[in-house]
């Protein structure tokens, strides 16, 4: 019987198997942040074990930093305490550190493929749950709890059940105006914000195929709104194409030689999976989000749907909708386009290309955060930014901002925003927060109408 | 990390689904570089209202519930990774969560800190979720040497992974296993 491509992988670096019990993983690279990092450091200081290969570890400044005046001290003790204590610690440890300022620093699941540090074929991992977003490059990454980064910290390895493969494949071709983003929304609210737990996930088909990096990573990373621990998409051309000549990846004949080998990585024509589904790509619209996990999502255009159940009545509740709702022409007051699911150079390209020649409306507070030094370099130099400031937008530093909402930029109590970013739980961009979840082309087009609009009517 | 065998309390029922970490423990109490106060802020945007009074409505406040046992909707502990969100309930003083089911990050999280997740059957949480709200001094028996979760008039099995059954038991955590294998580490890593 054929592998998949997850099998592969997998078993290219299982160490060692406990009887009856987990398997022995080796973990090839470790990226780390400042807030699920430091309990680990303290957890292998105080048992006076030293950090296996602090190589294969990279560092960056991103969930706790903030979004302006990036160059002045940070004003909040207890964040600046927070970012001061990587410092040391990667100090102290001889671990690469991208912090705050640094040209290679931003959000870490948008450094670390920029920089060609994720490849096909690798295991990686980091205490951050949207992990899966590596997988777009046939990688098998996925996010850990703090203790599991104290054992890759102690080991380089992790003990881990081996999960079971779930492949979803979307075929056909996708309308004018449908994203990366609206076809995982889509997904998700199909499927159920746990029908990939305990899985990892394949996607496969021509619609993945023919997306971009980006727009595989879009995909990738929000395999656990679904529940997977993980994403994965085949390497191919549009991969090897995206790596080759990135810093950190492999040059010349070594790039060769690894082509050779990502090449075998795809899923073989007989392999088996534990669960699949098939998806048309010309079901899937323009997608929205109305409740308080991305698995309440619909076609823009749709209604909310009547379901009698009291999690989703509570969650309409908090979101201030009723049962057969429509969002068009709900007033909106603040938009963010950013996250690691959404800030990257394309993201930009494609609300840029919508906002240009037009004017945002009054009523909207529109943050704009790229996902790294580099994505806002690129910004400017596209002269993307010239086109957000003509329209009166402004551009905020690189961070994960109010996708999560730790720094200040917070979405006040009560307010929508309609945001790029992953999850919309409650309060996860402010105490109190309404978040609409949707693509940067929908929320360009938000902020321009100061309302949600049907997006396939206005594009040209 | 404590050892777990047997624990016999009292339950606090949470219906909801999909609770998510977020709410168990919200960002911005995620600044600290320890592993200290958290049970202090969980569920705190449940447990208070906005203008800061408690929220009496909500289980945790309710005087007619107590114990070390949180029994909640399906799908717990789903989103982000934040092992914070363990610490909390650990801190807040639960050694047992029950659900239907539980989020792959979360259940791992909670193991690495004698947390045990119980996952019991739709039929069986419905009832038993009906059963405390009814009788708040109901005792709920967890034996996980034999893997069994029961109340006086009923009881259902459950599983757990064996080898972190035998962690839980002796308190063990992954640490010292996986320093115990260095040498296969480093010979695997001489074929990389």
């Amino acid at each position: 019987m054929g592998k998949t491509l997850f099998d592969k992988v997998w078993d290219a670096h299982i160490v060692d198997v406990v009887e009856n019990g987990p398997q022995v993983l080796y973990i090839d690279r470790h990226l780390i942040h400042e807030v699920t990092s430091p309990q680990a450091f303290n957890e292998l200081e105080s048992r006076g074990i030293s950090i296996a290969r602090p190589d294969k570890i990279v560092a960056t400044a991103d969930h706790n930093t903030p979004t302006l005046d990036q160059h002045l001290p940070v004003k909040d003790q207890l964040s600046r305490n927070q970012l001061e204590q990587l410092t040391k610690n990667c100090e102290k440890n001889k671990i690469t550190l991208y912090g705050l300022g640094h040209e290679n620093n931003g959000i870490v699941h948008v450094i670390a493929p920029e920089l060609g540090i994720t490849q096909p074929g690798m295991t990686m991992v980091c205490g951050d749950s949207h992990t899966s977003t590596h997988g777009a490059f046939g990688t098998i990454a996925f996010g850990i709890g703090t203790s599991q980064v104290a054992q890759v910290f102690a080991s380089q390895c992790l003990l881990l059940e081996k999960p079971k493969k779930l492949r979803v494949s979307v075929n056909g071709t996708l309308a004018k105006g449908v994203l990366p983003k609206d076809v995982i929304l889509y997904i998700i609210s199909k499927l159920g914000t746990n029908s990939g737990t305990g899985y990892f996930c394949e996607y496969a088909g021509n619609v993945f195929e023919e997306m971009s990096m980006e727009g595989r990573m879009t995909v990738c990373n929000m395999s656990i709104e679904m529940g997977a621990r993980g994403g994965m998409i085949a390497p191919d051309e549009t991969t090897f194409e995206y790596i080759k000549g990135r810093e950190f990846a492999p040059q010349g004949e070594e790039f060769d030689k690894k082509v050779a080998y990502w090449k075998t990585l795809p899923t073989d024509a007989d392999a088996v999976f534990d669960q699949e589904y098939h998806i048309k790509a010309e079901d899937i619209g323009p997608m929205i989000t109305y409740g308080t996990n991305p698995g309440m999502g619909i076609k823009i255009t749709e209604h909310i749907p009547e379901i009698a159940d009291a999690s989703f009545e509570k969650s309409l509740e908090y979101m201030n909708f009723k049962k057969g709702d429509s969002l068009i022409n709900k007033e909106i007051n603040y938009v963010f386009i950013g996250s690691c699911t959404n800030s990257r150079i394309e993201d930009f390209r494609v609300a840029a290309s919508f906002v240009k020649g037009k004017q945002k409306a009054q009523n909207v507070n529109a943050w704009l955060v790229p996902g790294s030094q580099k994505v806002a370099k690129q910004i400017q130099e596209e002269g993307l930014q010239s086109i957000f400031e003509a329209a009166g937008f402004t551009l905020r530093q690189p961070g994960c901002s109010a996708c999560l909402a730790m720094n200040d930029d917070k979405i006040p109590e009560g307010e929508y925003c309609v945001s790029t970013s992953n999850r919309n739980f409650e309060g996860r961009q402010g105490q109190g927060a309404r978040t609409i979840l949707a693509s940067p082309l929908v929320a360009a087009a938000t902020a321009i109408a100061g309302k949600i609009v049907d997006i396939t009517k206005h594009l040209n | 990390m404590e050892k777990f065998i047997q624990l016999s309390s009292t339950a606090i029922p949470l219906v909801t689904e999909n609770v998510d970490t977020d709410q168990i423990i919200p960002a911005r109490f995620l600044k600290a570089t320890d592993k200290l106060g958290f049970g202090d802020n969980v569920f705190r945007d449940w447990r208070y209202q906005k203008d800061g009074s408690v929220n009496e409505s909500f289980p945790l406040n309710n005087p007619i519930y107590g114990g070390s046992i949180l029994v909640a909707g399906d799908n717990f502990g789903c989103g982000s990774s934040r092992e914070h969100a363990a610490w909390a309930l650990v801190g807040y003083g639960f050694k047992v969560i029950v659900s239907s089911f539980f989020a792959d990050i979360f259940k791992g999280n909670a193991l690495n800190n004698g947390l045990l997740p119980v996952q019991v059957s739709e039929a069986f949480l419905k009832e038993l979720l009906q059963e405390i709200q009814e009788n708040p001094s109901l005792e709920i028996c967890i034996d996980l040497e034999n893997q069994v979760i029961s109340t006086s008039n009923k009881e259902e099995k459950f599983e757990i992974d064996p080898y972190k059954k035998v962690c839980m038991i002796n308190g063990y955590d992954d640490i010292d296993f996986l320093i115990s294998k260095k040498d296969k580490i480093k010979s695997f890593e001489a074929t990389l």
